[in-house]
């Protein structure tokens, strides 16, 4: 029992809601979580947003976000109950025995302090170390992690290094302290797919040799897998299932572990091109204004009828602006946009409204796509109403109709977007997108803000819904596999640039181009050992190093 | 629903002040201007409850009718402030460019001018009647409505249901009073309370310094003016409507924070 760290027993957390209209109330949103972690060992949290799973991890710190109370339980760290110390052990305990490492370093950070400074600070303040040596192990942990030059790094401020480098600066202030347990609470969630197997392989590599213990928070099963010696998967507060990485990953007990597992499976045949495509784009350039540095580059692809063209690339690839210039609202310097047998103005403003309403769009932050001060019937129904001018219990009809379609049925009409889940804001988002009969539908990265689960389900609505409109779908994404599981044809774009284009089969066989290459090995894979076997095989560098 | 008890004190003030200024002529006991004692500055009794002014007049008769006169020139300024300056702040959000740096620059210049010293320049060379005090007060209002408006629309009109809405094709009507206004209205509600009071104390002061309501007619900062002389003697005539421009202003700020609070939930104002 020595070796045990981190024992955690009976964890009850509750939670003050403020429901609007009803008087605020408590609830219990972690219901009786045990688990242990030893010493060196890793173990992953696993669940969708809503688990717990930060909860958690935060309360092994004996620390609550507003409004969270840890209701009962125990949490041992190095044979003490931490609920039930003293203020000044809690002290000591947060940012020495035990560390934290956010999502979002950039937010983290202090932007007008430097790097050096920040991250020695709690070492220095808990006593552990003179200012000297914690910043000479600062500079040892910046090397361990494969900084770019380590002794000078901690001079700069946090907004000049690239976000990659400053998620690894965050890993080397938790280090600093020499803490027993680190708390990582998806670490890697906001970056890159490509700068996101560096800054895992860095901290798997900074966990292993410094030996200490840690907490791996996680919604992406492929990630946790990579990193974990044990799994415990959560689900709205209860424990589904606890064990080591090899049976959760190769053997899962429980349905929604094997539903985890077995996300991004979706199978799509790839169609072959028609002689007519519905979208033409060629030789597109594109600059904001006010600059002299062109986004797109002489960009030229193809969309067929009722098919997918997936645009793929990193955040500043140029795939958004791409479909900025085709809805017209980034006029392009050069070349054309050819829709649906006719060329396309360049401008918003000189676009008919029937080529208006045969292409619509849809937003990766659906919450932010609906006016919050429309009900669901409203949103739906102001495209019929716009285009096609239905009223009254015409519209009300076809509303239903298309509720139905999106699986959610007339129940909702009357709703605001306040009072819907994550998924099923997407999904009127879509229904509204379908009201104007499209030729073809933007999808501007709408699954990458949802839970892995739901984002399938959208993904297989979307598919479903283009067997029965035949609608086209161009779709931005930087999520390989969602690309694999929905596309007929790929174009990976690159520095504004498209540097592969083709059939899904054609492009997504060897041999790649170094970016293509990078880019589809950096996609998480369900399999033990990948990173590692990533890292010996990849050709190119990402662009954080 | 549950009233807090404060918001609960705002509305029956605010509630009783427009009462009263609304029915002034049947609840007043003299009519406005009547004379009605020899003796000036009587203190109150049975027969005159608030006493008499500097003129024998009933004081409580004078007070109700000049509420009724602050009250409603108050009022409309205030709606032709909010009409005006939110539009405006709009339009100059949804169309950016040169039309938004004119209309700014120019509402930045008559920022520039202290408004009371504007409106005295303004109206000692107009007319002073009601509607010229309305529009005045009202249109030197609406900047900085026209500032508010301009600063919340601008944050709403790059949300992505408004770029939606301009892919959908839709006109600046129907961006601005259907995608924007909604979503602006529970800043633009707390101010419109702050403004009307800001339109009391405006109208009083102008008629304290003699450019506003002008006599007989009775106002509440006329009825200050009229009696300041009495404070010297140790007669509080003045101070009546000072209290009663004190408590206005307290209930309607109680009134405007509840509804502030009450409509910063997402759903719809209803919550």
């Amino acid at each position: 029992m020595s070796d045990t760290l981190l024992k955690v027993q009976d964890l009850k957390i509750g939670a003050t809601v403020y429901p609007p209209g009803e008087k605020p109330h408590d609830i219990e949103i972690v219901h009786g979580v045990s688990f242990e972690v030893e010493k060196g060992k890793v173990l992953g949290l696993i669940g969708e947003s809503g688990a717990g799973k930060s909860t958690i991890g935060l309360a092994s710190m004996a620390y609550g976000r507003g409004g969270v109370k840890i209701t009962g339980g125990e949490v041992w760290v190095n044979g003490r109950d931490i609920l039930k110390t003293s203020n000044s052990d809690v002290r000591a305990l947060r940012g020495g025995e035990v560390t934290y490492v956010s999502q979002s370093a950039a937010a983290s950070f202090n932007p007008a302090k430097k790097i050096m400074d920040q991250v020695t600070e709690a070492a220095i303040l808990q006593g552990k170390f003179s200012k000297k040596e914690a910043e000479r192990r600062a500079v040892e942990l910046f090397r361990k992690l494969g900084l770019p030059d380590p002794e000078n790094i901690g001079n700069r401020y946090p907004h000049q290094v690239s976000g990659g480098q400053l998620q690894r600066c965050m890993t080397a202030l938790a280090l600093c302290p020499e803490p027993d347990l680190v708390v990582f609470d998806e670490p890697t969630t906001a970056l890159d797919v490509t700068t996101q197997i560096d800054v895992l392989m860095a901290i798997k590599e900074a966990i292993r040799d410094t030996g200490v213990a840690a907490l791996y928070i996680t919604h992406d099963l492929a990630v946790v897998a990579q990193v974990s010696d044990d799994i415990l998967v959560l689900k709205m507060g209860d424990m589904v299932e606890y064990g080591s990485v090899d049976q959760i990953i190769n053997n899962p007990q429980e349905e929604y572990t094997k539903a985890l597992v077995s996300v991004r499976s979706i199978e799509h045949a790839e169609k072959t091109p028609t002689p007519s495509p519905i979208l033409k784009v060629q030789n597109i350039t594109a600059r904001y204004k006010g600059t002299n540095f062109d986004v797109l580059k002489n960009i030229s692809v193809e969309l067929h009828p009722g098919q997918t063209l997936a645009v793929v690339g990193e955040s500043g690839s140029g795939k958004s602006t791409l479909a900025r210039v085709i809805t017209g609202l980034l006029p392009q310097g050069n070349g054309s946009v050819h829709f649906s047998g006719r060329d396309l103005s360049k401008d918003l403003a000189g676009r008919s409204k029937e080529d208006l309403r045969e292409l619509q769009m849809i937003y990766q932050m659906a919450d932010v796509a609906m006016n919050p001060r429309q009900t669901v019937g409203t949103i739906i129904g102001r495209p019929l109403e716009f285009y096609f001018g239905l009223r009254g219990a015409e519209k009300r009809k076809r509303i239903v109709e298309l509720l139905d379609e999106i699986e959610m049925g007339e129940g909702f009409i009357d709703r605001y977007p306040a009072e819907l889940s994550g998924g099923q804001k997407q999904r009127v988002c879509i229904a509204r997108a379908l009201a104007a009969k499209p030729k073809m539908i933007i999808c501007d990265e709408v699954t990458s803000a949802l839970d892995p689960l739901v984002a399938d389900g959208i993904l297989k609505l979307l598919l479903d819904l283009q067997k029965i409109e035949d609608v086209a779908y161009l779709f931005i994404t930087h999520d390989l596999a969602t690309v694999k599981a929905i596309a007929d044809s790929i174009a990976v774009m690159y520095q504004g640039e498209v540097v592969r284009y083709g059939g899904k089969t054609d492009v997504l066989s060897p041999p790649f181009d170094d970016y293509t290459d990078l880019l589809l090995s950096s996609v998480p894979e369900m399999k033990l050992g990948w990173l590692e076997e990533v890292i010996a095989n990849r050709k190119m560098e990402s662009a954080g190093n | 629903m549950r009233i807090p008890i404060a918001a609960l004190i705002g509305l029956i003030f605010t509630f009783a002040y427009f009462f009263v200024a609304i029915f002034a002529p049947w609840i007043a006991p003299y009519s406005m201007a009547e004379v009605v004692s020899r003796d000036v500055w009587l203190p109150p009794s049975s027969e005159f409850l608030l006493g008499t002014d500097n003129l024998g007049r009933d004081l409580l008769s004078r007070m109700i009718y000049g509420g009724r006169t602050t009250i409603f020139i108050a009022t409309a300024a205030t709606i032709l402030s909010f009409t005006t300056g939110s539009i405006l702040g709009f339009l100059a959000a949804v169309l950016g460019g040169w039309a938004d740096q004119a209309m700014s620059r120019f509402v930045d210049l008559i920022m520039s001018i202290p408004s009371l010293i504007f409106a005295l320049v303004v109206l000692s060379v107009m007319p002073v009647t009601v509607p010229v005090l309305i529009v005045v007060m009202g249109l030197l209002d609406s900047t900085r409505v026209y500032r508010l408006a301009r600063a919340v629309a601008v944050d709403i009109n790059v949300m992505d249901y408004v770029e939606a809405a301009k892919l959908r094709g839709e006109g600046r009507g129907w961006i601005i009073f259907r995608e924007i206004l909604p979503n602006a209205l529970s800043p633009l509600i707390a101010e419109m309370g702050l403004r009307f009071i800001f339109m009391v104390l405006f109208v009083s002061t102008l008629s304290f310094l003699g450019l506003g309501v002008q006599p007989p007619q009775a106002d509440w900062g006329g009825i200050v003016k009229e009696n300041a002389d009495g404070i010297v003697y140790g007669i509080g005539a003045a101070l009546y409507p000072a209290v009663a421009i004190a408590t206005l202003a307290i209930s309607v700020n109680l009134v405007a924070d509840w509804i502030l609070n009450r409509t910063t939930s997402l759903k719809g104002g209803r919550g």
